[in-house]
């Protein structure tokens, strides 16, 4: 790696540090950027469809128009994330020269590359992925992700599926640290990553980069649980705009995160807030997101 | 009256951001540390690091959960505080033209003045009060020090623009010592004097 290379990974791995301990909003039109930034969002997903609608219209969803996002660069000053479709390097590149802060590489949008994800290290802007296990996640990571999240399932606002992947990458971290050597290649072979990136991660004992968890949060909660089974903050993307009180519901959202070990500011937190997104149950899908892009 | 590392507690503003990444720095230097949420967590420290992150989110919550006043008098009555990258945009006396939050620190800063991420950068700075030199430097949409008061020291220049400033036991760095290795950023911070230590910064009593 070039130290050119080096660098830009310690800047943008750093900043997805900065992010940590917040809660990141999908919003869909300026104003609902402006109500993200108001209610304490510490970066927003610009999109034109939330997931959930993804889901209902049954159609290749695509990188948002990029007038969308700019509207919305503009009316904010937190951190703007957008997301282009698994292996889509174009999309990658329009979004990094429209300045974006974020590219979040996702399997809510439909595959563009059924073999190949987007060679991350050659681009300067940073770039987020899903993952459901450690496996996922470290080659996302080997590819250049500066940051993971779970995959969860989104637009369904059905928290476990979320769960299930954040679990998965704990007991598969925990795993390594009985691993030997020889266990430890095999299990990097299986990954297909290099057996030092396997090996941080042991040392480390968590993720090298900042994982938050998405896909299917919906309630102050659920962000809390996900905070508690040891994410670094929370993506929330049907579940604020698609609630009966938007702003009302991203508010308790940020503070459940900040207080995320108090039942009892939680359960104020959560009084009031009135009715959620509607729920799915993960079988009644007809599309599963979270299988895209292993 | 500068304490030692051991016999203070450094307090972590946890309402968002790395706050985190300073901890490994804290346990190599032998100070203890805790989170700080609200005003009675605050009353639990010696001093305080304001943590990188996002500026807004953290001004929404310190006044939301009424922490705003009392970390303003705490400051005023002499407890040493650091602001890093937002932090220093917390404590400035007037952020993008308007009155800071904590105005704690007289300086003149604009927020993300060095562009959105793909503009962040690596530079190399020399501290002289801390006998650096070419120390790697990282600025994550930076805000920048336009203007600094006639009591505030600048210890470090990126350019023309003030990174590093100081004025009695209040601190600022628009860049991020914590994402390195080296705690020297946190020695120099731990030894800034406190001039009210916890037992007598009741309120009521002056600094």
């Amino acid at each position: 790696m070039s130290n050119e290379e080096q660098e830009r990974r310690k800047i943008n791995r750093g900043f997805a540090e900065m992010l940590k301990n917040g809660v990141i909003m999908d919003v869909t039109t300026a104003d609902q950027a402006k109500i993200a930034e108001d209610a304490g969002a510490c970066a927003v997903m610009a999109l034109e469809m939330v997931p959930s609608d993804i889901r209902k219209s049954h159609r290749v969803a695509r990188m948002s128009d990029p007038a969308v996002i700019e509207q919305i660069m503009a009316t904010v000053s937190i951190p703007v994330m957008a997301k282009v479709r698994i292996g889509h390097f174009v999309e990658a590149r329009i979004l990094e020269a429209l300045g974006v802060d974020f590219v979040d590489e996702s399997e809510v949008l439909s595959p563009a590359d059924e073999e190949f994800h987007v060679d991350k290290r050659q681009f300067t802007v940073p770039f987020v992925c899903g993952c459901r296990n450690l496996g996922e996640a470290l080659r996302r990571i080997d590819e250049g992700a500066a940051m993971i999240r779970t995959k969860g399932e989104a637009g369904t606002g059905n928290v476990v599926e979320a769960v299930r992947h954040m679990r998965a990458v704990n007991r598969e971290i925990a795993a390594l640290q009985e691993m030997d050597e020889a266990e430890l290649n095999r299990t990097a072979e299986a990954y297909r990553v290099p057996a030092a990136l396997v090996a941080e991660t042991r040392e480390l004992g968590r993720l090298p980069v900042v994982n938050f968890a998405a896909g299917g949060i919906a309630t102050p909660a659920d962000a809390a649980m996900m905070m508690a089974l040891g994410c670094d903050g929370i993506f929330v993307g049907s579940g604020i705009f698609k609630s009966e009180k938007p702003a009302v519901t991203a508010a308790a959202i940020v503070e459940a995160v900040i207080h995320f070990q108090d039942p009892k500011k939680l359960a104020e937190i959560s009084r009031g807030l009135g009715a959620p997104m509607i729920g799915l149950e993960i079988e009644s899908l007809e599309t599963k997101m979270a299988a895209r892009g292993v | 009256m500068t304490s030692s590392a051991s016999n203070q507690t450094v307090g972590l503003l946890g309402l968002q951001g790395a706050f985190q990444d300073h901890i490994p720095h804290l346990e190599a230097l032998g100070a203890r540390w805790r989170t700080v949420r609200d005003a009675a967590e605050l009353e639990q420290v010696d001093r305080l690091i304001i943590p990188g992150g996002e500026s807004t989110v953290m001004a929404r919550y310190l006044k939301r959960f009424s922490l705003a006043e009392p970390l303003r008098a705490r400051i005023e009555q002499g407890m040493p505080v650091w602001g890093v990258c937002a932090g220093s945009i917390l404590l400035a006396k007037t952020v993008d033209g308007r009155p800071g939050i904590l105005g704690a620190l007289s300086i003149r800063i604009l927020r993300n003045a060095y562009g959105r991420q793909v503009d962040s950068f690596q530079a190399v700075l020399d501290v002289p009060a801390l006998s650096l030199s070419a120390f790697p430097a990282v600025f994550i949409r930076a805000p920048k020090i336009v203007e600094a008061g006639d009591r505030v020291e600048a210890l470090s220049w990126f350019g023309k623009d003030p990174v590093f400033v100081r004025s009695r036991s209040v601190m600022a760095t628009t860049f991020h010592p914590e994402l390195g290795s080296d705690p020297i950023f946190h020695q120099y911070f731990l030894a800034l004097p406190n001039r009210a230590p916890r037992e007598f910064s009741a309120p009521g009593l002056p600094g």
